[in-house]
């Protein structure tokens, strides 16, 4: 009988199929999905997969639910994610709130289509940024991370799993289209070598003296069910017995905690990757698969004479404001190149201390490179 | 044979053969809201609203004076409010 | 004996949050009962405290959860089926239950409601009715009756409502019972017999609401409607479901413990595939 884990080596596959490989290595038992073009492949392997290694795969009645469940079974204490893209990622927005704010640590993976609304289901896009940061109301902060091969896809999404069992909140992993239903090349590690991040455990014996929430800690232990904690978990407003409030200082206090448990851990959370930028002049600022093309068109560039170079933003959300910042101090343009009209361009606009050129093409289709090239010849022109 | 049944049914229970449970009640009179339910579901009409405010202003119940034997520990006080205000006691 | 003695605590106090109370509820609210029966129903199952959970969703009875002594979470409005069956599929052992409003368990959260009746998710749902959405301040919803006068139906609701039991005896529920707050004993009896059953086991709680339903729809005291229960109710555990609708026009209400049957779980199910297919990977 085999274990049912991925064996270790070099693997043709899938985008879609390495981000269930990953989740199963990561320690995920629990998937709750709807399925959607382009993250149906997720779910399906999904449902291949987890049950293989004594996991639980089902699919829910839409996307609220599926949150909703997932919620519900890391208090159970499992390590759960779900898969989508646009239609269903608005309908998640209303629960990743309240993962937030129940600090659940969950994992959603985001394979962005094209267009607003249904779009174009089987094309790519990357219109999602701004709602992965902003979708759901309230204040809150989400980590986002932007994979732009398969193989990175697989890493991101152990890390994701990672990130949302040390902080104890929801992560989202921001990928696309082309790096969902690419084939490539991926190298999984043998178990061992993998860092795998287990969630800190509230010790019900330990509430007799403290309280569940502790807004001066960095990262509160969780209470799982059927373990003796008996604790409120609130999607109001809550204070440090987990009582609902409507006091202004506890919500303060409560807000600045839960924000704060990524914004005081930003610096370790930004993951990127530099290219030639050693000497460059103009840096061509990208993320996912825009990434891909990216690179050939700074390599392009290179071969014109202009010191191009490329900044490969992995970790998108908390935004890698200091990243920027340095990096602009001495080159002389940053080039923005996105599947949208405009997203990641304004924080980047907003940290970046030289100007700033974005080029917006059409969802449907990976930025063309010769189109991310004229851009870096009339940047550094 | 139903009518067997039903003359069988209809024997007169003997009175004296059964004890009668008494009931204490206790009040814990903060978390009343004077809804009434209690005195007015109370099968033996045994409580009725007090003139004592709580310090919601809500008056909240007592026992009927010369009703203090008649409480029988039926629950249905305890059962019927929704402020977990009122309970009773089988005493011997 | 004396008049009557007064106490600091409640025998119930120890499955309460009782530092809480008195609750938030209004004078004459059902939602308290419905909440002591349940801690009444948990005494009497012998599963220990720590073994239950209590969920709600977004409502007045969606603060149920919060006064619970137990594991409890106070969730998204409409999604607390869906959080508990999550929950409940990770720990089967546990004693899940919902308790939630109307318009939160059958308006805004019904496709979960009929999903998990299909699906017979083993977990226990207590909805308490009160016709209306009582914390936004009384608007009509899915179980407001033909005619009922509320803030969004000020002429009177122009809307068929549903006959929950019906509802969710047809999507395959496992145990399904309607009784109202005045039927305290029965209503403790059936959330007990809930926790034995395995499958989707739905409780309807016809209740008071006299502040915003009430108020207009001629029971002004939470006492007119504890009285029109009790002048009307009719038990009949075989009812024929499809006649059991509620239109607070004197007609017989129906109440009872309608379905009791055995069927296979969503847990017991899953578990089953779980059998299956575990060692089946070939490591790919
Ligand atoms: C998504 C969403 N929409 C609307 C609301 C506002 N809201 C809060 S409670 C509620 C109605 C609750 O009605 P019901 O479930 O019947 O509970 P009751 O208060 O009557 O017990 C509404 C509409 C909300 N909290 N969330
Ligand atoms: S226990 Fe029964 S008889 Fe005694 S006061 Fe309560 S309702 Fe009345
Ligand atoms: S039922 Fe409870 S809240 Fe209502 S009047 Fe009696 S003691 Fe007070
Ligand atoms: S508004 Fe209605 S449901 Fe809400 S607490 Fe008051 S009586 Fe109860
Ligand atoms: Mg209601």
């Amino acid at each position: 009988m085999s274990s049912g884990l991925p064996r270790p080596g070099v693997h043709f596959m899938m985008g879609n199929f390495a981000c269930v490989e990953a989740a199963i290595l990561a320690g995920c038992r629990f998937f709750a999905g709807y399925p959607i073009t382009p993250s149906s492949e997720i779910f399906e392997r999904a449902c291949v997969r987890f049950p293989q290694v004594g996991g639980i795969a089902v699919e829910m009645e839409d996307e609220m639910a599926s949150v909703a469940a997932l919620i519900g079974a890391s208090y159970a204490g499992a390590k759960a994610m779900t898969a989508t893209s646009g239609p269903g990622f608005s309908l998640m927005m209303e629960n990743i709130g309240l993962a937030f704010i129940m600090e659940a640590p969950i994992v959603i993976v985001n394979v962005q289509r094209a267009g607003p609304s249904t779009g174009i289901p089987t094309l790519i896009g990357q219109g999602d940024v701004m709602q992965a940061r902003w979708g759901s109301h309230g204040d809150l902060e989400t980590v986002v991370y932007a994979p732009s091969s398969v193989q990175e896809f697989f890493d991101l999404t152990i890390r994701a799993f990672n990130t949302a069992e040390r902080l104890r909140t929801p992560v989202i992993v921001l990928a696309d289209q082309l790096v969902g239903l690419m084939w490539e090349k991926v190298v999984i590690p043998p178990a061992e070598e993998i860092e795998i991040v287990e969630r800190k455990v509230m010790d019900p014996r330990l509430l007799s003296t403290r309280l569940p929430f502790d807004y001066s800690a960095d990262v509160n232990p969780m209470p799982i069910v059927g373990t003796g904690c008996r604790v409120n978990i609130d999607s109001l407003t809550h204070d440090e017995r987990g009582y609902p409030t409507t006091s202004q200082e506890v919500s303060d206090r409560m807000l600045r905690y839960l924000l704060g448990k990524i914004r005081n851990h930003a610096r370790e959370l930004w993951m990127y990757k530099e290219f030639m930028t050693d000497d460059a002049e103009v840096v061509v600022v990208a993320y996912g698969s825009t990434a891909r093309s990216a690179l050939n068109a700074v390599k392009q560039a290179r071969s014109r004479g202009i010191k191009a170079g490329l900044l490969q933003l992995i970790t998108i959300w908390p935004f890698p404001s200091d990243v920027i910042e340095r990096l602009s101090q001495r080159v002389n343009v940053l080039v923005v190149p996105e599947i949208n009209f405009g997203q990641l361009v304004h924080p980047v606009r907003e940290h970046a201390k030289c100007p700033v050129i974005e080029v917006n093409w059409a969802p449907g289709s990976l930025i063309e490179p010769n189109v991310i090239v004229d851009a870096v010849e009339v940047a550094a022109a | 044979m139903g009518a067997l049944a039903l003359k069988i049914l209809r024997e007169p229970i003997n009175l004296a053969l059964f004890r009668r449970p008494l009931g204490q009640v206790y009040i814990i009179p903060e978390r009343c809201k004077e809804c009434g339910f209690c005195w007015s579901f109370c099968p033996m009409d045994v409580l009725e609203r007090s003139d004592q405010f709580n310090p919601n202003g809500y008056r909240y119940p007592r026992v009927k004076p010369g009703k203090e034997n008649d409480c029988i520990n039926c629950k249905m006080c305890s059962l019927i409010c929704p402020e977990l205000a009122i309970y009773t006691v089988e005493v011997s | 004996m004396t008049q009557v003695v007064k106490a600091q605590r409640h025998p119930r106090d120890r499955l309460l949050r009782s530092e809480r109370l008195p609750h938030i509820w209004c004078p004459g609210c059902g939602i308290g009962i419905v909440m002591a029966a349940y801690a009444d129903a948990i005494e009497a199952s012998g599963i220990p405290p720590e073994k239950h959970v209590c969920i709600s969703g977004i409502g007045c009875t969606g603060r149920v959860s919060g006064y619970m002594h137990l594991d409890s979470f106070h969730t998204t409005h409409g999604r607390a089926i869906a959080f508990a069956t999550g929950l409940s599929l990770v720990r089967p052992d546990l004693e899940v239950t919902v308790i939630s409003g109307d318009g939160d368990i059958c308006t805004i959260g019904g496709n979960h409601l009929i999903h998990a009746a299909r699906r017979n998710v083993d977990i226990n749902v207590i909805m308490v009715n009160n016709f209306n959405y009582g914390m936004t301040g009384g608007q009509h919803g899915g179980t407001t009756p033909l005619g009922a006068k509320t803030y969004t139906s000020p002429y009177g609701n122009f809307e068929n409502p549903f006959n929950i039991p019906y509802l969710v005896a047809a999507a395959g529920a496992s145990f399904v019972a309607r009784w109202t707050t005045l039927h305290v004993r029965q209503l403790i009896n059936a959330i007990k017999r809930m926790m034995s059953v395995e499958g989707f086991a739905f409780i309807e709680v016809i209740s008071p609401c006299p502040p915003t339903f009430g108020e207009f729809n001629n029971f002004p005291e939470a006492l007119d409607m504890m009285e029109y229960f009790r002048k009307h109710s009719v038990v009949d555990h075989n009812a024929d479901l499809s006649k059991i609708d509620i239109r607070l026009q004197g007609e017989p209400l129906v109440v009872g413990n309608f379905v009791d049957r055995r069927r296979p779980s969503y847990q017991e199910l899953i578990q089953e595939t779980i059998r299956r297919a575990s060692g089946r990977g070939e490591g790919i």
